[in-house]
This record gives structure tokens, sequence and C-alpha cells, in this order.
């Protein structure tokens, strides 16, 4: 399990997921600049991390995902390659086409900085096998910009395609009463169509270790690290 | 020669910040307001000369950048 984890200008998190990648793979990941065009050979998954890339100028993740070395994260995905976006990431990723829709700003146009429930979807996946479907976890978040929105096109197809991977939800698991910040249908992550890129706001990342707050967060990099080649 | 491009959040999309501003400006007592929409102006300076060229390369430079189309409609005015 080869992982790469991008640093753009006013990035944050990138130390963050280096050590929960370290720690459940046992590998270091590389680290890749902004600037650089390519990824190291053999790459099976690319970390993009959580902060404020550009100072979320003209619109969060916006310049960042015309970034250089955004093409080869396209073609990276392209060929089936896995792509993790987190907080920031997830905005550099929709922002990049590479997921549907938009992160609006929060419902309540707050910051919002604090520990939230979530319910995991599918368990299927490359992101979620060390979790159990309809799992509650307890991760954070700290955004501003996180309320999903798409047009109904859209949400009907995710839904359709089972593609939503993490819900908002109280700790008894109600969804609609855990909603921080208005996203649709209480959507907290979505994948690609084809499962290998998902897109989150909460940051599992955060959530490794009994000493600060928990390890519900262990499980997605834990159900990386059990890859092999993937890509 | 310079331009302008404002973009706008298309209909039905939810602006927070527009709601508050609309809040702001009712809590002033400022009669007949009936709703505001927040947007961004760009004003650009282009070293063409020719306006359908200028006009090509805004559309370019609006949707590959300034606008997010899934969300967000722009219009571009050539001001001379």
């Amino acid at each position: 399990m080869k992982s790469a984890v991008i640093t753009f200008p006013g990035s944050n998190r990138e130390g963050d997921v280096i050590r929960a990648l370290r720690q459940s793979t046992g590998h270091e990941p590389s680290s890749i600049w902004h600037q650089d065009t390519e990824l190291p050979k053999g790459t099976d998954l690319v970390v993009l991390p959580g902060g404020f890339s550009y100072g979320d100028y003209l619109r969060c993740g916006a310049i960042a995902s015309r970034a250089p070395v955004m093409d080869a994260v396209r073609a990276h995905a392209a060929k089936g390659g896995l792509v993790l976006g987190i907080c920031n990431g997830f905005q550099i990723l929709v922002e990049s086409g590479l997921l549907p829709g938009v992160l609006m700003r929060n419902a309540g146009l707050k910051f919002i900085c604090k520990m939230q429930h979530l319910k995991v979807g599918r368990a299927d996946t490359a992101f979620t096998s060390a979790y159990n479907e309809g799992q509650i976890i307890k991760v954070a978040i700290a955004h501003g910009e996180g309320n999903y929105v798409a047009d109904a096109d859209t949400i009907a197809r995710l839904e359709g395609e089972n593609r939503v991977a993490f819900r908002y939800c109280t700790a008894e698991g109600d969804t609609k009463a855990g909603n921080p910040n208005g996203s649709l249908n209480d959507i907290a992550g979505i994948y690609s169509e084809h499962l290998n890129v998902l897109g989150m706001m909460p940051h599992p990342e955060n959530l490794i270790e009994t000493l600060v707050g928990g390890t519900d967060g262990r499980g997605l990099f834990e159900s990386l690290s059990t890859l092999r080649g993937a890509a | 020669m310079k331009a302008r491009v404002t973009v706008t959040l298309k209909n039905g999309v939810l602006d927070p910040q527009g709601k508050a501003i609309e809040g702001a400006l009712k809590s002033f007592g400022l009669e007949g307001v009936d709703s505001v929409r927040q947007g961004k102006v760009f004003d650009i300076e282009l070293s063409l000369t020719d306006k359908a060229e200028a006009e090509a390369l805004l559309k370019a430079a609006a949707e590959k950048l300034l606008a997010n189309t899934v969300v967000e409609n722009y219009r571009i005015e050539i001001l001379g």
C-alpha cells in the first residue's frame, strides 16, 4: 500500500494524515508538493489533506483544484487509483470535477469545530471495509463550508448508486437531528462512480489515539492498509 | 481594455450569506428590502484590443476558474 500526501500552500492537516497512514500501513507516505507534475511510481492512494489552500480565496479549493499536480491526480483516478480528499481536500475534489456537487457556506454561517457522529454507508469499499454498514462512529469536524449541495438529479443518482459514504448523525444515529451544516440528505462524504475516489468533510485522521478523543477514525486507514497494489 | 466579470449564485441555490445580509438590512429598519443575493465582481485589465478575442478569453477565465458553474452564473462586460 503506497500512499502519497499532497501539500498545497495553506494545507495544514498533511502531518495528521501522514501519521495516520504510517500508523496503519507501517509505511512512510510520500510527500508531494502542489507544483509536482507526477506521482511516485506505484502510488496506490493519493490524499488531499485538510486546511485552507490559498487562504480559501475565490472559493474553497478552487485555486488548488487547478494546481499542476491535479492533472496527475485526475489521471490516477481515471486509471482506478484511490483518491481520498478530507475537508479542504473534499472541496478541492468537487472543484476539480472528480466528485459532483459543491460545498457551500454552513447553513448557520458559523465555522463549526466539534466532535461529530457519522453513520457509515456501505462497508464494501476500499475505504470502509474495516467498518460495518450503518456503524456509528465519532470523529471531528472543523469547517466553515461543508454544506453539501447538488442538483436533484445528482442527489438522486448518488442515493440510487449507493454512493453516500458517510452521513452526519447524533450519537443515537438520527441523521436529520445530527446534521450540523445543512448538507442535503445529511451528506458528510461521497464516492465517485467507481468508488475509488472518496471526499469527506470530517477528519478521521484526528481520531486515531485514545489519548486524544478516540480511535473511531482508524477504521478508514486500516481499511486502506489491507489493500495491495490496488491501482 | 477594461472588463468586468460578475458572478452570481444561480436561482434556487441557498445563499446563507445573502440571507444574513438581508436580515441585517431589515434590522436597520430599511423599508422595502425584499431579498439579498451576494455575488462577486472581477475587474480585469486586458492587453487585447479585439473585442471578440477579449470576450472569448473572459469566457474561458470565467468557466475555468472565476465561476463554479455547478451553482454560479457569470456575466461578461467589456467596459472599454
